[in-house]
């Protein structure tokens, strides 16, 4: 079998995925003797020895550094409760927002309902924390939100940000695309931004394909007006 | 064919499994979705979760919970059933998560619960094992980490002879000589047994023969399950 096609291969749990010594297992994985066998559904991935499974479907599994967009759900004295679309429900303190915040006022920063660009800085049992303290980050006052599939979310970025650098140029649009699935989508009018909103489902719906870029580089000449 | 080749109602050899179907991402709101149909008996099973644990006091801080809710629905049986959980159903909803636990990782998500909903929406026999059957794979497709599928088929024995996957009339109307007896099995892929249910009589060299046959016959349903979650990719061989 050739690298390229046992990269593509697709795996169910309890299958296995290679044989031998030299083989490490990766995220997804688990070693039986000299097996490597599959914990979870998804594509296989080599990389310098080391086999993974990359998952197509699920919860988002949250992550130390992601950049999510969650939707406040309930202001409280020293900070604000996020829905990320995870098990558990993020937390943004008041310490972690860089302004100056009246607690009197709280809901004048975010209330109910709103949706905020924020970054998971720690993760424990009492739950996820989040953190306003970097560019980019903060409340959203315009353009759309969508959602895709928390595990499509790499394909949308693609290798270096090429695919989202492309929708990007090919739109007008400013896209967050946050690593839980929420994608903020920023144009000029409604129709661009509709057009970037399609541009990604079309991604999401190939993120199976090779050299999906050119892919949607064909796309984009068959449907730009 | 043997002289004393055993008769079903519906003409197949003992050892034979009714035509198999399976389909992945059947429920589009869900996180994982399954359908499986043996024969006439179609089950539809769909995983939401790993999600927080309500009511509170249910949450188990120490290992993840799996909640699984087995539904007959009023239309699946030819006498329109009551609606509601019954004793029955509630029964196999516990078996059903019994048969599914001992694959899945639960200890990863304390004071969560992944829901499986199993719906019956159509029952000729051997309904636990095609839900415990599709649960399955709306499980791995819905992401979560598993030692492997659990494949499950009933098992029978009907007045002295051993069949596959009994259907709705061998397991209620068969009333030849010792009656029928039906035994559900689910095993791994590695043949381990998650699950086996008995009521009735059998000896022991026949149960160790029936727990061998149903092994073989998961082979077959565990590559019916397998080429399903592969196909739900697209394109993709």
């Amino acid at each position: 079998m050739t690298n390229e096609s046992a990269s593509r291969k697709v795996i169910v749990p309890g299958e296995v995925i290679v044989k031998g010594k030299e083989y490490l297992p990766g995220e997804g994985t688990e070693k039986k003797g000299e097996e490597i066998v599959a914990m979870r559904f998804g594509l296989v991935e080599e990389v310098d020895r080391i086999v993974k499974v990359i998952p197509l479907s699920g919860v988002y599994q949250p992550r130390r550094g992601n950049v999510v967009i969650g939707k406040v759900e309930m202001v409280t004295f020293n900070g604000w409760v996020l829905n990320i679309g995870a098990a558990d429900t993020g937390f943004l303190s008041l310490m972690e927002v860089p302004r100056f915040v009246n607690k009197d006022a709280m809901d004048e920063v975010m209330s109910i309902g709103d949706m905020v660009v924020a970054k998971i800085w720690a993760i424990n049992q009492r739950g996820i924390d989040l953190s306003l303290k970097q560019k980019g980050l903060g409340v959203i006052d315009e353009g759309m939100i969508m959602k895709i599939n928390s595990n499509k979310v790499p394909r949308v970025i693609g290798k270096e940000g090429s695919m989202i650098k492309l929708i990007k140029d090919e739109t007008g649009c400013n896209i967050t695309v946050g690593q839980n699935g929420l994608i903020w989508v920023q144009g000029k009018n409604v129709e661009d931004e509709l057009f970037a909103k399609r541009a990604i489902l079309f991604v999401e719906e190939k993120s199976y394909l090779h050299g999906l870029t050119d892919e949607l580089t064909k796309w984009f000449k068959e449907n730009k007006k | 064919m043997t002289t004393k080749e055993f008769k079903r109602n519906d003409g197949r050899k003992p050892m034979e499994l009714r035509p198999i179907k399976a389909k992945v991402g059947v429920v589009p709101n869900a996180d994982g979705s399954a359908m499986y149909q043996s024969g006439d008996t179609i089950a539809i099973a769909a995983v939401y979760g790993p999600k927080q644990m309500h009511p509170q006091h249910s949450q188990n801080p120490e290992k993840g919970t799996l909640r699984c809710t087995y539904i007959m629905n009023s239309f699946s049986v030819s006498e329109r059933a009551k609606m509601g959980p019954n004793r029955r159903s509630q029964e196999i909803s516990k078996i059903t998560e019994w048969a599914l636990e001992p694959v899945l990782m639960l200890k990863d998500y304390p004071s969560q619960v992944i829901d499986v909903h199993v719906n019956i929406i159509q029952a000729d026999g051997g309904t636990r094992c095609a839900g415990i059957n599709a649960a399955s794979m709306a499980l791995a497709h819905a992401g979560i980490p598993m030692k492997s599928l659990v494949t499950s088929v009933s098992c029978g024995k009907l007045d002295k002879t051993l069949v596959l996957d009994i259907n709705g009339y061998e397991d209620s109307k068969f009333d030849e000589g010792e009656g029928s007896t039906d035994i559900p099995i689910s095993v791994t892929k590695d043949g381990s047994l998650t699950h086996m249910q008995l009521d009735g009589k059998i000896s022991v060299d026949q149960l160790k023969e029936a727990v061998q046959a149903a092994r073989e016959a998961c082979k077959e349903i565990y590559d019916v399950q397998k080429e399903a979650l592969k196909k739900s990719v697209g394109g993709e061989k």
